[in-house]
Order: C-alpha cells, then structure tokens, then sequence
C-alpha cells in the first residue's frame, strides 16, 4: 500500500553549476584570441562611407592610412581641415612617403613587395586630399590600394 | 595523532572571476571588419608620354562637381541610374558583326555611337577636388557594380549556373572555395578578358580652370 505513496518532498534537485566554470573559460578564451588591442589611436573623426561591391583585405600586407578632419579634442590644435594619420602622428602629405616607407618596413619582408595600402578616410573629407595621397602612393609604386568601406549601400538610405 | 586533511580550495568563485574577465574582453574586442573596394593605381609616367589614342565613342565620362552631382556624358543623372547606365554603355557592342572589334557576348543595343566592345570601354572620372570622399566612393562603387553584374552574368553563361564571378572570386579570397582553385583562377581570369575592369581618373580640376 505504501509502495506507492508519493515520495515526500519532490522540489526539483538543482541544477549542477559546476561545469559554469568551464564554459565561462572557454568563452573568455575566444574572446581573447580574437581581440585585438587597438595600438593606434585614432585623432580624426573617421566615418567609413559605405559600399556593397567590397572585397576583403588582407590584414598581414597592408598598410593603413587613416584621413579625415581632427576628432573634437585636437581640433583646437590641428584646425578642422581634413588630416591624415599614419600609426598615431599626423603627417603632411610632404611626408606621406617617408611615414609611408617605415611602415612598410615593419611588415614582414617576404610581403613587402605585395604591400596594400589601405585607405580608411571619413565620408565627408574632400577627394582632393586623397587624390594627393594617391599621387605620392604612385612616386612610391605602392600602386595597390583598397578604400576601406563600411557594409551596406549609399542607394539605401538606412 | 590523527593527519589532518590540507583543506580543499574554494573554487566557488572562480566563475565569477571568469565571468570579469570574459566581460572585459567581450567590452574591448572589436572584431576586424575591413573591407573595401580594390583598386591599382596606374604606375607613375613622364609627363611628356602622349595618352594612348581613344575613339570618342569608347569613353563614358562620369564627372562629379563640388556639390556631389552627377554629370554622366553631359547629362545630368541620379547615382541609383548610374550603374544601369554603365551596363549598358559596356555591353553596348556598337561595332558590327564581321569587324575584328565585333563583340559575340555583348546583348546591348548595339548603338554604333557608343562603345563598340567592353575591351575597348574606358569609363573615365572626373573628381572635383571638392567632392566629397562619399560621393567619390558611391560612384566607384556603383561602376564596380556594372561590370561585376556583367562579369557575373558572363561567368553564368559560360561556366553554367553555379559559378557566378564575385562569388567564386570571394570564396578563393577567403579561402573557402571547394574545388580546384588553379582551374577557377583560370575561369575568372578569362571572364575578367571579356570585360577588363578600365577606370580612368582625370586629375580632378582645381577651382577656377
């Protein structure tokens, strides 16, 4: 008869948490093999325009180029015209090929004849400034550049 | 005397020591998303070499004033006509059947008062030193759009359904691509023959010439 009685208290058992531990770790080492630490900062305000005909970059052989015109707290020290960066100083476009020529120098030799050079400038610089930066890219024979774009389409207006 | 067990660590909170770290990095980490329009710029010339002589026809001229308008072969345009407008001055085929400049692929009107054939196309830019770097981007991108749906729609007709140009060439760039990679090259490189990718850019014109 008292085979069958009900069994006296029958919370639910709780839940083994001792594997969380293990999944939180394993989180947190992808996490930290993707991050990246950013090590330049960036001094200008830099809002990529956007495009959908894109191919992706290859991060080991190029070299960034960074334009637009200075982020509000350097403003009062640069002035508002369009700058560009390359690494973490300004440079002038009289020195654009010798800021260029180290940064080549660091990448890995054997790549250094495939360099790219990768040009991330704000939508609202003018195209003048970069026509000038592809003009002394042209005197180095870096002659290979992608315009760094953001996804989505200019058509679009979302 | 009775051995005392070493007391077992609390390991109680080493989740929430995991957890703090995990947060911080999922804050800091910002997963690389660089991708961009490809371009290679013509290598640096004498100023004294003479442009190599171009039929008036096979040149489509996009130019873009101070203000971000359009001027595509001295009418004004919007940019969402533009790429239409591209694709049918490269596939135009304009010279006729039986030249050695006739164009077998092409399914344009055949206008002979534009291009005779895309190898022979240039599609020439014209920046403004003060358009904007958005402006100058749409633009390319919208002209790379027209030859890539030309190119795609060749890869389509000659290679059959499944291999569709920006898509196979993204997937070797990714290395992602199923299949021989060497024979795809090849495929893509003789589709990139029939529409060569030309885009010229005059330097852009300073204020008051």
């Amino acid at each position: 008869m008292s085979k069958f009685k009900k069994k006296k208290g029958g919370d639910l058992p709780p839940v083994n948490t001792a594997s969380l531990p293990d999944i939180v770790f394993m989180l947190l080492f992808f996490f930290m093999v993707v991050t990246v630490l950013r090590n330049n900062e960036l001094m200008i305000k830099n809002e990529l325009p956007k495009a959908d005909e894109v191919e992706k970059l290859k991060k080991d052989r190029s070299v960034f180029i960074f334009a637009g015109k200075p982020s509000p707290n350097y403003q009062d020290k640069f002035g508002t015209e369009g700058k560009i960066q390359i690494g973490d100083k300004f440079t002038d476009v009289s020195n654009l090929q010798f800021a260029l020529t180290e940064a080549r120098e660091k990448l890995r030799p054997e790549l250094q004849d495939y360099v790219v050079v990768a040009l991330k400038v704000d939508k609202e610089t003018n195209t003048g400034l970069v026509t000038d930066i592809k003009e002394e890219l042209r005197e180095l024979n870096m002659v290979k550049i992608i315009y760094i774009a953001a996804p989505g389409s200019q058509l679009d207006p979302k | 005397m009775a051995r005392r067990a070493t007391p077992e660590v609390n390991a109680g909170s080493m989740a929430d020591i995991a957890f703090l770290l995990l947060i911080f990095f999922l804050v800091t980490t910002t997963i690389e998303k660089d991708k961009g329009i490809a371009r290679q710029l013509p290598p640096k010339q004498e100023d004294d070499v003479p442009p190599p002589p171009l039929k008036q026809k096979n040149i489509f001229i996009v130019s873009v004033n101070q203000s971000d308008q359009l001027l595509v072969e001295e009418e004004l345009m919007e940019l969402k006509d533009l790429k239409q407008a591209a694709i049918d001055f490269l596939d135009n085929g304009g010279a006729p059947s039986g030249s050695p400049e006739y164009c077998s692929h092409c399914k344009g009107k055949g206008d002979p008062s534009s291009s005779d054939n895309p190898v022979k196309a240039v599609i020439s830019v014209q920046n403004d030193r003060l358009t904007s770097y958005q402006m100058y981007i749409a633009v390319q991108n919208e002209l790379v759009g027209a030859y890539n749906h030309l190119r795609n729609r060749e890869s389509v007709r000659l290679f059959g359904p499944d291999f569709v140009y920006t898509e196979v060439k993204n997937a070797i760039n990714e290395g992602k691509y199923q299949g021989n990679v060497d024979a795809a090259e090849e495929k893509l490189k003789q589709i990139q023959e029939l529409f060569p990718l030309k885009l010229s850019e005059a330097e852009p014109k300073k204020r008051g010439e």
